[in-house]
């Protein structure tokens, strides 16, 4: 296999990297999004809410898993330099994992009267992942600095990203639910939609400002031209999206997945919008995947169980989705 | 005020002390699971179900929590031991990601099916996701006791300029010690489930719980334990003997035995003065530590002073070795004295019932202590002749490891409190609930009324 080049390899495993990466944002995105608007005023629309992700979440969360995984097994020195530089942040998102994950579990086995605890903590649990997670992603988009203006900036990135969650997991509950919730979830998607455009806006101008690869990219033509198109198709989703939440919902249900799937496409333009700045780079501006890639033959190894394996997991993981089809009001606990 | 590598390495003992936990339980409990779902499918008698219904609630829990301290591991390789990966990334990064795609998806994913999908999936597919979520965790363990293994006994790998190069996968994945510590591991898990089992299942007894499914996972715990506690101890002893072969100084350590020579003494407690390189307040049996370890009373055992400077703190490893095959021993004893009871006269009596309870989370502290030897007997090496520890810490600043160190310890020490807590209070609701509580899973279960026929055990032969 001559092709399998330790450059060709390098970008292969970039790639598989961003997919992890792409498929958290889109999976965790959803159930943590779920937990950040979760409505506190009404019990039952929580355990039903809860119980929309509760088979998924765990399997969405192995994503980062992999995602770092894959980060500290194929380009180890750029996963030392960004984990080193993320140390604290990483902590926190660590610490709102744990709390969302157990919270989940508690809920359903505590007395009565301490789950509503348990329900603010995953609520608070949900919100810090996110959080931290943007704030990690303005840091990394300002160069893995800190200074006054990288904080602040990281900042916005972290209120951005709860947004974005936030509307695609209600979207998601718009999906997997019906009645009074699934109105209230079509009211906060369209809330969380508008403030994500509004990030996403700013994000794109101040991204080529302070990160001289990422104007290149975006403004030499002739690829610039080609480019343009994820952007403006993601724009188009915005449009789109609104108007369809606001005939949401239509009798026998129809439609119902169509905010979902925008989202989805919200999303994996910006992540491509986010890669194609940052290409080649793994650490911005310093290190680059061939640079940064572990050795060939350990790749090699990883590759092919990897074209082997991968396969087998979106087999099970979509009967897993099929199983679970449908809408969620009735779905309870073991 | 303490430096970043001794900080650092607090805190991943502190994390992997905490993870371990919950894996131990998971490892086994999700056979012991499956079991009870097989027993069922076969025999339709809802007593199987019961069991099953009340365990998997206890899975659920250990597996959410087991699944949550994970993720904060494998940011650890990264953040607190970057010259981990980087010299031996090559060899540990493989591992890993085998892991990660054989293992952890499979577990994650088939979980969902299990707990939630009893009535949307076909009976056989949701035995089948039980039975799949057991390998997954027994897959998780194999990869992860490879790689640590091979820290233990490097094997399979040649240095290039201080980065290690893979030369052949088979012995680095079998490689010396592995097949001892994973055989040592997987008993372990199912000793650390067998007294979690007896223990709860005990407490709802003394609790007055009358039904038939309390008695029969004390009787399933217990007679297992029976087995598998003796079986342990033959592993452990060849462990040792592997050990001996691939690092004496841990050996000696074990055994505190400073200096070498022949016919050493079984040291059975003692405090090892590291000063003065002696035992203080030794009690030993002459000559029986030499037998062991090297089938000979008159053998030669190797002490510390061989290894000036190379070799790891004695009283931690001392100690924790102590403790490990104490536990072992009482487990042994226990094991075989209720099960002669229960084999004779169908009911353990009330003081062995409390002992029981006592030895609730047993498995839990030999786990660790066994561990502590394991791996301080490592030290001063991260991967064994290759790496030191301190050659592998990371540059983060002091404060900021001390601050996550302060977060990590509050955090598990809550978390460990409630979830003892809502074991016991799981079992307390156990104690209510009816004896074939016939409403499918997924729907709140019954509790009993006095007088209730059904509360009485009748056979009903239902399908739930
Ligand atoms: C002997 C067993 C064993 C040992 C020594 C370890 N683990 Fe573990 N781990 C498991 C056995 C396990 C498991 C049984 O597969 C878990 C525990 C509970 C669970 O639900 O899965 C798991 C979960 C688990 C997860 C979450 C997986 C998921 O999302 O499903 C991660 C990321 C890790 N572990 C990582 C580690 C790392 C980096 C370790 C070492 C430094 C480590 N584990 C030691
Ligand atoms: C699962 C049970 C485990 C327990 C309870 C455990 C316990 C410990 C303890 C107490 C230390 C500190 C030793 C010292 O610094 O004196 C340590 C260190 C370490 N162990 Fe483990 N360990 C376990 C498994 C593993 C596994 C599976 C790996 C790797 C695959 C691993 C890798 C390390 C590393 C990288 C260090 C850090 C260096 C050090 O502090 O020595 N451990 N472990
Ligand atoms: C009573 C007889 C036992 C003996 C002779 C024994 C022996 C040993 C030895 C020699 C080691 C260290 C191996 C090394 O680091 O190279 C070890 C480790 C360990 N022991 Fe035991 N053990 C016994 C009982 C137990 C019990 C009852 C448990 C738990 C329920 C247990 C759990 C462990 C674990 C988790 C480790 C660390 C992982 C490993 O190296 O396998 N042991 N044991």
């Amino acid at each position: 296999m001559s092709w399998l080049t330790a450059d060709n390899l390098a970008l292969i495993f970039g790639g598989l990297t961003a997919l992890s990466i792409l498929l958290y944002a889109i999976l965790d995105g959803y159930d943590l999004g779920v937990g950040i608007t979760l409505p506190m005023a009404n019990e039952p629309w929580r355990d039903t809410a809860i119980a929309s992700i509760g088979p998924f979440w765990d399997a969405n969360e192995t994503w980062l898993v992999l995602a770092v995984g894959l980060l500290l097994v194929a380009f180890p020195a750029a996963h030392s330099a960004i984990l080193h530089a993320l140390y604290l942040p990483a902590a926190l998102l660590l610490l709102g994992l744990i709390l969302r994950g157990v919270a989940f579990d508690f809920r359903a086995k505590v007395k009565n009267n301490r789950k509503t605890r348990w329900d603010y903590t995953f609520k608070a649990g949900s919100i810090l992942a996110t959080f931290s997670q943007g704030f990690m992603l303005g840091i990394y988009v300002m160069g893995l600095e800190y200074n006054t203006g990288s904080i602040i900036f990281a900042c916005f990135s972290g209120l951005c990203v709860t947004a974005a969650f936030a509307m695609i997991g209600n979207a998601w509950l718009i999906g997997k639910t019906s009645g009074e919730l699934q109105l209230h979830a079509i009211k906060h998607c369209k809330i969380a939609g508008v403030l994500t455009l509004a990030g996403i806006l700013a994000v794109s101008a101040i991204n080529p400002l302070v990160n001289a690869n990422a104007l290149q990219v975006w403004t030499e033509p002739p690829l610039a031209y080609l480019f343009a198109a994820i952007p403006l198709l993601c724009f188009a989703m915005f449009v789109i999206g609104y108007l369809v939440l606001k005939r949401l919902p239509l009798p026998g249900d129809a439609g119902a997945w169509l905010p979902f799937t925008i989202c989805n496409i919200i999303f994996i333009c910006s992540f491509l919008g986010l890669a194609l700045s940052f290409y080649p780079f793994v650490v911005p501006n310093q290190l680059t995947l061939y640079e940064a890639a572990s050795s060939r033959e350990s790749l090699l190894i990883i590759f092919f169980g990897a074209v082997v394996v991968i396969p087998v997991i979106i087999g099970y993981t979509a009967l897993a989705y099929y199983a679970f089809r449908g809408k969620a009001d009735g779905l309870k606990y073991y | 005020m303490l430096d970043t590598l001794i900080l650092s390495r607090i805190q991943f003992a502190a994390n992997i002390s905490f993870h371990i936990l919950f894996p131990t339980i998971t490892i086994a409990l999700g056979w012991l699971l499956f079991y009870f779902k097989v027993r069922f499918d076969l025999s339709q008698h809802p007593v199987w179900m019961r069991a099953y219904r009340f365990w998997v609630k206890v899975f659920a829990l250990t597996f959410a929590l087991g699944v949550v301290s994970g993720i904060t591991m494998s940011f650890q390789f990264g953040t607190n031991w970057p010259g981990f990966m980087e010299s031996i990334g090559n060899i540990a990064g493989p591992l890993l990601a085998y892991e990660i795609l054989t293992a952890f998806f499979l577990e994650a994913t088939m979980l969902g099916i299990m707990l939630f999908g009893f009535h949307k999936v076909p009976r056989w597919a949701h035995t089948l996701a039980t039975f799949l979520v057991a390998l997954g965790t027994t897959f998780s363990a194999f990869w992860i006791l490879v790689l640590n293994s091979w820290m233990q006994t490097p094997a399979g790998f040649e240095m290039i300029d201080g980065v290690a190069h893979a030369t052949d996968w088979f012995a680095i994945i079998f490689n010396p010690s592995f097949p001892y510590r994973f055989t040592h591991m997987l008993l372990a898990s199912g000793l650390t489930v067998c007294f979690l089992v007896a223990g709860i299942s005990a407490y709802r007894i003394l609790k007055g719980d009358n039904k038939k499914a309390p008695k029969l996972t004390l009787r399933t715990a217990l007679l297992s334990a029976a087995i598998l506690a003796p079986t342990q101890v033959l592993v452990g002893d060849f462990h040792g003997l592997n050990t001996l072969e691939h690092q004496p100084q841990k050996i000696a350590a074990m055994e505190g035995i400073w200096h070498t020579e022949r016919g050493a003494p079984l040291v059975l407690f003692a405090i090892p003065d590291e000063e003065t390189q002696q035992n203080r307040f030794a009690i030993e049996v002459p000559k029986l530590a030499s037998l062991i370890l090297t089938h000979d009373a008159d053998g030669e055992l190797k002490g510390l002073n061989e290894f000036a400077g190379e070799h790891p703190p004695v009283a931690p490893v001392f100690y924790s070795f102590r403790v490990m095959v104490g536990i072992g021993m009482l487990m042994l004893l226990m094991a075989w004295w209720t099960s002669y009871r229960l084999l004779r006269k169908k009911e353990l009596a009330p003081l062995q019932l409390k002992i029981l309870i006592g030895m609730t989370f047993s498995g839990w502290v030999a786990t660790l202590a066994g561990w502590y030897v394991t791996e301080i007997g490592r030290q001063p090496y991260l991967v064994y002749g290759v790496l030191k520890t301190r050659d592998a810490v990371t540059t983060v600043p002091g404060e900021h490891v001390a601050m996550t160190l302060v977060m990590y310890l509050l955090l598990y020490a809550v978390l460990l409190l409630a979830y003892v807590k809502t074991l016991f209070w799981l079992a307390n609701r156990a104690v209510e609930v009816e004896e074939y509580d016939l409403t499918r899973p997924g729907l709140v279960e019954t509790r009993a009324e006095p007088g209730n026929d059904l509360s009485k055990g009748v056979r009903t032969g239902a399908t739930i």
